[in-house]
């Protein structure tokens, strides 16, 4: 514990800890381009997706500040954004190029994918040679932007991997970080709890108003959610009701006061603290939101084994369960079944997250970035024109 | 040593820390002030899923963590295996 803590500082002054050289498609048609050119130049990344075409309205908006959230995000070094028209291609790099750190943008229409990738690729290359010179630098806790969520949970999560992250998110609070959390429609059964964390009456009404507008769209539909919420894997780990699943998740956002509501992907202005995001509980979703709104770390307690990752923030994965732990053991970053057996406090785990923090912070990369799990999916609010 | 866990006193189920057989006398540990209870489960409780410690008539709320996590259709006895057949949620 107590490490010294090295970070990437960026142009604008956010704190990376990872120095990625990213091919953000506009679209999905430009995925192709984006993925030769990583083929190309190994060492730059590429983030294939399903959307971007006729999208309109405030879905086009999400679309936008996911794009340019993601190349914003300080563990993105340089960002190479390639669409199939000029227009909205210009206004992701345009977004991206705010935070003063290196981007080009090219169009594919009237060039075609084959000189795209040609003239893409010598700028990758020089993006990627000019990175690697950048050296990290001392930071502090207070300059990392960490997001929680769970997934594949189960009673276990409740009991001991939840709280585990509770424990770091309150000492993460405390140096002066900001945290994210999430889980709309997951927060069912303990809303209430989260809408009294609010910090001022009018946070608490702006909460709930996110709160219920999400739920009746699901409510909407018309479908039973069991079986949905909780999941049948939650339903496999003994988690018998959506509340019950709510608590556990609730258990792993600390005590603090909730500074601010944020929409999906959207960055915070309002200084450092606790946030809540507006988002689907679905992993991939859900991290890609955060990541876009400027996390750098990600908390992952899981109970019967989410294997998640997501290509722009380390995530760590945590369990207390010690099928889990065993059975999925390359997935698993900090193994916490010893508070199920009571051979290790609640304190102890917290220390050993915050010490895998550390670690992940400085460079060691996390089982979902050796295994190569680089879920990227955009949330999409309603079927494009 | 124990073999599940209520997370606190006033709660009406446990979760176990193990695989448990019906009928065998197990421990259970409150994680607020680390006293114990021992009961007789009275099915099959596979690890994680939840045992109960206090007996509910019908339509009773059923409280883990000192909340409300669902109610009782029909009820349940001390050591009963609680899951969705005899536990359901009071929102959707």
């Amino acid at each position: 514990m107590n490490q010294s803590l090295f970070g990437y500082r960026r142009e604008n002054g956010k704190v990376g800890v990872r120095n990625h050289v990213i091919l953000l498609p506009v679209d999905d048609i430009s995925n192709t381009a984006c993925e030769a050119v990583a083929k190309l130049i190994p060492g730059t990344l590429a983030l294939p997706h399903a959307y971007g075409r006729l999208q309109y309205g405030e879905d086009l908006e999400l679309h936008f500040r996911t794009m340019i959230g993601t190349g914003s995000n300080p563990n993105v070094a340089a960002a190479i954004v390639i669409g199939i028209e000029e227009n909205w291609t210009k206004i992701i790099s345009d977004g991206i190029a705010a935070t003063g750190k290196p981007v080009a943008a090219f169009s594919i229409e009237g060039f075609g994918d084959l000189e795209t990738i040609r003239r893409a690729s010598w700028k990758a290359k020089e993006f990627l040679q000019w990175a690697s010179e950048i050296q990290r630098v001392p930071i502090e806790l207070k300059d990392l932007t960490v997001s929680i969520k769970c997934g594949e949970s189960d009673t276990t999560t409740g009991l001991g991997s939840c709280p585990t992250v509770s424990q770091a998110v309150d000492r993460l609070l405390e140096a002066g970080a900001t945290v994210f959390f999430g889980e709309t429609s997951e927060l069912t059964g303990g809303e209430y709890l989260i809408a009294d964390r609010m910090i001022t009456p009018q946070l608490r009404e702006q909460f709930l108003d996110v709160y219920n507008s999400y739920v009746g769209i699901i409510k909407s539909q018309g479908v039973d959610l069991l079986g949905s919420q909780p999941t049948q894997g939650n339903i496999a780990g003994g988690l018998s009701t959506i509340e019950e699943k709510a608590l556990g998740n609730i258990a792993k956002t600390g005590t603090k006061p909730v500074i601010g509501v944020l929409k999906p992907a959207e960055a915070p202005t309002n200084g450092s603290g606790l946030y809540f995001m507006d988002t689907s509980s679905a992993a991939a979703e859900c991290i890609t939101l955060m990541a876009a709104a400027g996390a750098v770390a990600h908390f992952f307690p899981t109970g019967q084994g989410n294997i998640i990752g997501n290509p722009i923030e380390p995530v760590i994965k945590l369990t207390a369960n010690p099928k889990t732990a065993t059975t999925m053991s390359e997935h698993i970053d900090v193994d916490v079944k010893g508070l199920l057996s009571r051979e290790i406090t609640l304190i102890q785990a917290g220390e050993m997250l915050m010490d895998n923090l550390n670690r992940t912070v400085n460079g060691r990369l996390t089982c979902a970035e050796a295994l190569g799990h680089r879920e990227f999916v955009m949330t999409k609010l309603y079927p494009s024109a | 040593m124990h073999q599940f866990l209520i997370h606190q006193k006033g709660d009406h189920v446990g979760v176990a820390t193990s695989n448990i057989e019906a009928n065998t006398v197990v421990v259970g540990v409150y994680m607020d002030d680390n006293s114990t209870i021992e009961l007789v489960v009275k099915g099959n409780v596979p690890l994680g899923h939840k045992i109960a410690i206090e007996q509910l008539g019908p339509n009773a709320k059923v409280m883990k963590y000192g909340i409300q996590v669902g109610f009782t259709p029909q009820g349940f006895e001390i050591g009963d295996y609680v899951h969705i057949h005899n536990m359901k949620t009071a929102r959707w």
